[in-house]
This record gives C-alpha cells, structure tokens and sequence, in this order.
C-alpha cells in the first residue's frame, strides 16, 4: 500500500546513493589517513593511559552501569516498532479514511495501555 | 541521452557533497561568531579577513596532531567509531530537494538535489540514526569512563527523541500523504507551507532535532561540566576534527529538515507572481529556471536561518539535567505527539473536503503545475 503512488520510482533510483557513500567514505578515508601520516607519534606509560582527571586511572571502563538505559532501550525497540507501524497508515490516511482512523484509536489506546503501565512501574524515574 | 544525464546527476550529488562539507566548515567559524557576538567578543578575527580563514587553520590544525591511542582502547573500533558517524552523517544531504529543475533548450531536465526515492524522509531518519552508533562505538571504544557514560547518554537520549520525533513526522505524513521529500515540497509550493498545518507538529520535531544533533541544551552526551569531554574525551587529531564535523553536518541536515518540511523547501512567497510575469516576457523555460534558481537561493536561507537558530539558542539556554531530559523526551513530547496526531486525524476527516490542499493531495498528478514546453 505504501508503494501504490509511486509507480514511476525505479529501483535504479537508489543508485546515487552508492555514489554519495563512495565520496563519503574517501572523504573519510582520507582524513584518516593524512591525519596518521602527518602527526607526531610519542609514547609513554603514563601518557597512553586513559584520562581521569589528572589521577592515576583505576580500573577498567568495561563495567556494568546503570540498569536504567537498558531499559530506555528496550521501551524503544517496543514503542520504535509500533511508530513504525504507523508510517503506512500515515502515509494512506486519506484512503483508509475513518475506518482507519478508529482502527488506529485502537492500536493507539493499547500503545497508551503499556505506556501507561511502564510510567506506573516507575521505570522512567530518574531522580531515583 | 542516458549519460549525461547520469553525468549530470553525478555533478550534482558532487556539488550537494561539497556544499555539505562547507557548510560544515563554516558552521565552526559561524558558531564561534555568534557566541562572540552574543556574549559580547570580537570572536575570531586573526586568519585572514574578518577571521574568515580560521576553518583551514583549525583543519591544518587538526591534521598535524598527534594521533592518540588510550593504552586500553580497542584500537579498531575507536577507528571506526569517528569514521561511521561522519560517514552516516554525510550520506543524509542526499535525498534533500535544494531546488526545483533545471531545463535546458534540448529538453534535458536536471532535478537540483542528489538523489530523489519515494521513501526521502525514512532514508533521513535511518541515516541519521545510524550516527548515534559512531558515537557508542567510539565512547565504548575508548575504555574511559567518562567516554563510556557519554556514549550510553547518547544512545539513550537518541533512541528516546527519535520516538517523539517520528510521532511529529507522522502526523505531518498525515497531511502531506507522501513521503518523498520532493513531493511534500511541491505541495507547499501550491498550496500552504506545512506549519500552518502542523505548528504543534514542528515544535515537537524542532525539540527532537536539536536532542538527535547532541546540541545544547541537550547536549549531555559531550557535557564538559561533569564529563570531561564525553564521548570524545580520548579522541585527538583528525578523528575528533570527525566527531565535530559530523555534528554540523548533521545540525545542517537537521536544518535542511526542518525547512523542507515545515517550511515550504525551495518554494518562496510570490513564486507564482515571479514564473507568470517572466513567462510573460521571457517564455517559460528562462521563467522556469529563474524560480528555480531563486528557490535555491531560498532554502539556503532557510536552512542558514536554523543553523543560526541552532546557534542561539546554544548560547543562550543552560544544559538539562539527565532526569529533565528523560522525562522532557517521554512523559511530555511523545503524548504530546500522539495528541498531535489524533487532533490532526480528526481534522482531516471533519474538514478534510472543504480543503483545497487535501482535495490537491487526493489527486497527486495536479501537484505539477507546471508542464514546459520541450524543444
């Protein structure tokens, strides 16, 4: 349905876009490359050591944080799939017309349901 | 006929790519500008001309440093991170309309934008999410903890403005009925810009837009104040000169967004006046491409406006803390957004036939006015 108004669109279309990332990826492949080249190149112990504010670096950064961005991820995995959804409803929102529209009241109310539930659960409290 | 065509189109995807990256580079100088001018400095001024110059002095700059590496670092990801964010950045210019076409004499029509696919804004919207992985990657990279933090805020503040932000865009797909980014213009272009239809719609996304770019004030992720430098904090040389670069690159996508969607793209007040009074004297192809250059013209000064918007409000507004900037994303702009929606759905079915904007959109071939005459 998402394709119906856009019979005149080519795959060949997508084409350029390999031609953009080509410059893209030069462009970057470049500056990596003088910037390598080009710069001085001094070692030490303590120099090569991650930076702390000036202390001596304790530990290793590959530790466990705070549960609370996994879980920012996985809402948006669940809450990203279902706008997703909406895309091909937006884009037919005249053809489906009312139908549509209540049909999608629904699918929203029980978006609203869970949206309701994790707010409730506190899991979007971050003060905490 | 096929190839220069091609040829033609390769001139343009180059010349989107270096206007890009300009913009980019001069968006270092313009920001450094308008902060002098707004905390009351003369700003930068020894490089040359009024300063103009100090984006070349910063790149030489930039690419004599010397090349860091942290002694922990996972050498080839703290590579890759600096490199996919400017990559993905500098891929978003390409679906975005900086004009109408051009005709020439032999008939030959050249469309002034890189590459047009009916799925313009999701193209958007996937490349510029992709961004937020060069930074994790990079942050993670690095083995500091400061990078860490910097790099799971940017995550976690992408992920949660970009469902607000898509929750904005729908209901302008709503109105627009497209989502090829040309299309929506030329339907500003005939009728209303589409902020008359969707002024919740464009705060919401404006807000999103400036969180997606990590710009002040929500610009967590690099905070200076608590976190050294963010995710960035390990980087030197070229490959911090990425980072930066990929965040103007970005603030001008976002810009070029902005105006593209809301703000009529390449269409400019009088437009119709302009093409039939040339057309009158010149005939319609000079009448044709005249518009079109002037729309050019146009969006770039809608798109330099946001830049400066971007700017201002940087120097102006102070940083929110973490838990603001969650509850902001997620308790006030995505309800916020699915009301937007809901109120606009109803809109178009209680008024949808009295509008002459929707009755346009039901029949797409008439959003082309304009036919010229080949030969």
């Amino acid at each position: 349905m998402l394709l119906a108004t856009t019979a005149t669109y080519q795959p060949a279309d997508y084409l350029p876009i390999l031609i953009q990332l080509g410059l893209a990826l030069a462009f970057v492949a470049f500056s990596m490359v003088v910037s390598h080249l080009v710069g001085p190149k001094r070692h030490s112990k303590v120099k090569d050591s991650s930076f702390e504010c000036g202390i001596e670096s304790v530990g290793n950064a590959r530790t466990p944080i705070s549960v609370k961005y996994f879980l920012t991820a996985i809402l948006f995995v669940l809450f990203d799939v279902e706008v997703i959804f909406m895309y091909p409803w937006a884009v037919n929102f005249r053809e489906l017309g009312t139908t549509g529209f209540v049909e999608m009241l629904l699918f929203m109310g029980l978006l609203l349901a869970g949206f309701y539930y994790i707010i409730k659960k506190g899991i979007l409290k971050w003060q905490n | 006929m096929e190839i220069p065509l091609l040829a033609w189109q390769g001139l343009v995807i180059l010349a989107v790519f270096g206007i890009t990256l300009l913009i980019a580079t001069y968006s270092t100088y313009a920001e450094r500008v308008v902060a002098a001018f707004l905390q009351d400095r003369v700003g930068p001024d020894r490089a040359g001309p009024f300063g103009l110059l100090q984006p070349l002095a910063d790149a030489v700059k930039l690419f004599t440093k010397e090349e860091f590496f942290p002694s922990g670092a996972n050498r080839w990801l703290f590579v890759f991170g600096p490199c996919l964010a400017m990559t993905t950045a500098l891929m978003a210019s390409a679906v975005i309309p900086f004009g109408n076409t051009l005709i020439f004499g032999d008939g030959t029509e050249i469309r002034l934008q890189a590459i047009e696919v009916n799925i313009g804004m999701l193209y958007v919207f996937g490349v510029v999410s992709l961004g937020v992985y060069g930074i994790m990657i990079g942050g993670w990279a690095s083995n500091n903890k400061f990078s860490l933090l910097g790099a799971v805020r940017a995550a976690a503040q992408a992920v949660s403005y970009e469902l607000a932000m898509g929750m904005a865009l729908i209901a302008l797909l709503m109105v627009t009925g497209t989502l090829s980014l040309r299309e929506i213009t030329l339907q500003q272009y005939n009728g209303l810009w589409n902020i008359v239809y969707q002024p919740l719609g464009f705060i919401i996304f404006c807000v999103c837009a400036f969180a997606e770019t990590n710009r002040t004030p929500f610009d967590l992720p690099e905070c200076e104040t608590e976190l050294v430098g963010g995710y960035h904090t390990e980087y030197s040389s070229m490959k911090m000169g990425l980072y930066l670069f990929a965040e103007y690159i970005n603030v001008f996508v976002a810009s070029a967004v902005m105006s593209t969607l809301y703000f009529g793209g390449f269409s400019f007040p009088g437009e119709h006046w302009v093409y039939n009074t040339l057309t009158q004297s010149q005939g319609e192809l000079f009448a044709h491409n005249v518009v079109t250059i002037l729309g050019t013209v146009t969006i770039f000064a809608k798109i330099f406006f946001f830049i400066f918007f971007f700017m201002w409000v940087r120097w102006t507004l102070p940083r929110f803390r973490y838990d603001q900037l969650m509850r902001l994303g997620w308790t006030m702009l995505f309800p916020i957004a699915i009301l937007n929606i809901l109120v606009t759905g109803a809109c178009i079915l209680f008024f949808g036939a009295k509008d002459p904007k929707i009755e346009a959109a039901k029949k797409p071939q008439t959003t082309e006015t304009r036919t010229v005459v080949r030969g």
